[in-house]
């Protein structure tokens, strides 16, 4: 509980709460009886097979799914069908996708500067200036006046990232980052992600990087077909799984 | 652009080859020759139409594709109220035949409201009316065919609606509809000859009242076939043009 022990004490009210979320689509069920709670500063890592429902779960974070059944706060703020409530939550909940979704029609400049634009009112100067200062972070200042498809994928994904922190969110989504990378790549996007995790940003991360996750995550979040089988601390959930379809999980993915 | 003109040479040589040939009709081109003092100022008259036509079909093209744009979004609704009136307007419209149309706006209208519309504004109605059914189809594949990882993350960064269309979306769609866009335009310049029922002074028009003077109705109906024919070749060129340039900056945009 390393990462949680340095949050302020006085900030103990969860960034992001999840009570009893269920979410279907149609006959198939995504989410059963999700309950999950994340403080500031706390990095929650995700992981599980697929169809288990870890990217359903971060999504419902943003309302990019809407979930059926139980509640969703975030900062403070509970996900409703009230519009109002909706931007602002999106612009404190920061998202990077595994495919990227950068605009590319846009310079990675125009990518990164046009949400704090038009959604925080700022004006060009400073949102280029924010911008820049974000690409120098993740190593990739000089590709400012580049279009996404002159990138590799992961320079897109490191982008990607910097694009999310323009918004200076309160909370980091994660769906997959580094799964549609090519292998060279993968560890200059973790590179930038542990960097992040440093820095004391809130993270929820879908992943499979079993390494990146043991050096990060504070805590370890195993899902599976819909639910959350087991949350433990990450030495806990390393050292010995309490429930056998994680270990039987973990044993998969560390065997090689 | 003599390059472009060549496909008519055949044309000319056939209606010459046809006057020299047997049959005993006399060619009577004095009647639009530049040579011939009457012939000029009958070609003055017939050329003179090009900017009506020209005038009628940019606004009604302009007034076509914001109502078809604006009927092709509530198609993508999940909300099926509107997506069934985008629906029965594009069907409606699509049903009608322009010239009916045309006649019912210009006699039926003022019979319905007591206005006496202008044949330009009768015109422009009919016209904007029947071809916003195919743009509103047009732009409904154009904006489908966006990649849904450019919605959401447009929505993850809390960009409202209006902001998701204007910088993500539609910059997008636009690109590709580009072609079927202007080949619409094309179809336009040509059906705005239908306004000569209702007598708006525009190429076909000036040609049927000059036949009626003359009775020349092979020449003058030839020289009506070249005057579309350049306008459109221009016109064709003109959206070419257009295509390739943002297909270079699209280049740009992309691996150079």
């Amino acid at each position: 509980m390393s990462g949680a022990a340095q949050a302020a004490p006085q900030d103990a009210k969860p960034v992001v709460q999840l009570i009893a979320v269920e979410k279907r689509f149609g006959d198939y069920t995504a989410l059963k009886n999700i309950n999950l709670e994340v403080r500031s500063g706390e990095k929650v890592i995700i992981c599980g097979p697929s169809g288990s429902g870890k990217s359903t779960l971060i999504r419902c974070i943003n309302r990019l799914e809407q979930h059926d059944a139980g509640q969703i706060i975030v900062d403070g703020i509970e996900m409703s069908d009230d519009t109002r409530n909706l931007a602002t939550i999106r612009s404190e909940v920061g998202m990077v996708f595994q495919q990227f979704n950068l605009f590319p029609h846009m310079s990675v400049l125009d990518n990164l500067a046009l949400a704090p634009m038009r959604v925080r009112g700022l004006s060009r100067a400073e949102a280029e200036k924010t911008a820049l200062a974000l690409l120098e972070r993740v190593r990739i200042p000089e590709q400012a006046k580049k279009y996404p498809a002159q990138l590799s994928g992961g320079q897109q994904q490191r982008v990607a990232i910097a694009r999310a922190l323009c918004m200076k969110p309160r909370v980091l989504l994660f769906d997959e980052p580094t799964s549609a990378l090519d292998p060279e790549m993968i560890s200059e996007v973790l590179d930038v992600m542990e960097e992040l995790a440093r820095e004391g940003m809130t993270m929820i991360c879908v992943t499979h990087e079993m390494g990146f996750a043991r050096k990060v995550a504070d805590t370890m979040v195993f899902m599976d077909q819909a639910q959350i089988v087991e949350k433990a601390p990450t030495e806990d959930f390393f050292r010995g799984a309490q429930n056998p379809r994680t270990q039987s999980f973990l044993d998969q993915i560390l065997s090689h | 652009m003599s390059l472009r003109l060549k496909p008519l040479l055949p044309l000319l040589a056939l209606l010459f080859l046809a006057g020299c040939g047997g049959g005993n009709y006399t060619w009577g081109w004095h009647v639009v020759s530049p040579f011939d003092t009457r012939g000029l100022s009958n070609l003055q008259f017939l050329m003179n139409g090009v900017y009506s036509t020209i005038s009628v079909a940019l606004v009604s093209i302009t007034l076509s594709v914001m109502l078809g744009l604006i009927f092709a979004l509530p198609a993508l609704s999940s909300n099926r109220l509107l997506a069934i009136t985008s629906r029965i307007y594009v069907e409606f419209f699509r049903a009608v035949p322009m010239l009916v149309l045309i006649l019912w706006v210009y006699y039926g209208v003022p019979v319905l409201t007591g206005l006496q519309l202008s044949v330009f504004f009768a015109g422009v109605i009919a016209l904007a009316l029947c071809d916003s059914a195919f743009e509103a189809e047009i732009f409904r594949a154009g904006l489908q065919s966006i990649d849904a990882g450019q919605r959401e993350a447009a929505d993850a960064l809390g960009l409202s609606y209006m902001d998701k269309l204007r910088f993500i979306i539609l910059p997008q769609a636009v690109r590709r509809v580009l072609p079927p866009l202007g080949n619409q335009f094309v179809y336009m310049l040509k059906a705005s000859s239908l306004l000569s029922v209702i007598g708006y002074s525009e190429l076909t028009r000036r040609a049927n009242e000059l036949v009626v003077v003359e009775y020349r109705p092979l020449e003058i109906y030839s020289l009506l076939v070249l005057e579309y024919l350049v306008l459109i070749l221009f016109a064709s060129w003109g959206v070419r043009t257009l295509e390739r340039r943002l297909a270079r900056s699209d280049r740009a945009a992309a691996r150079i």
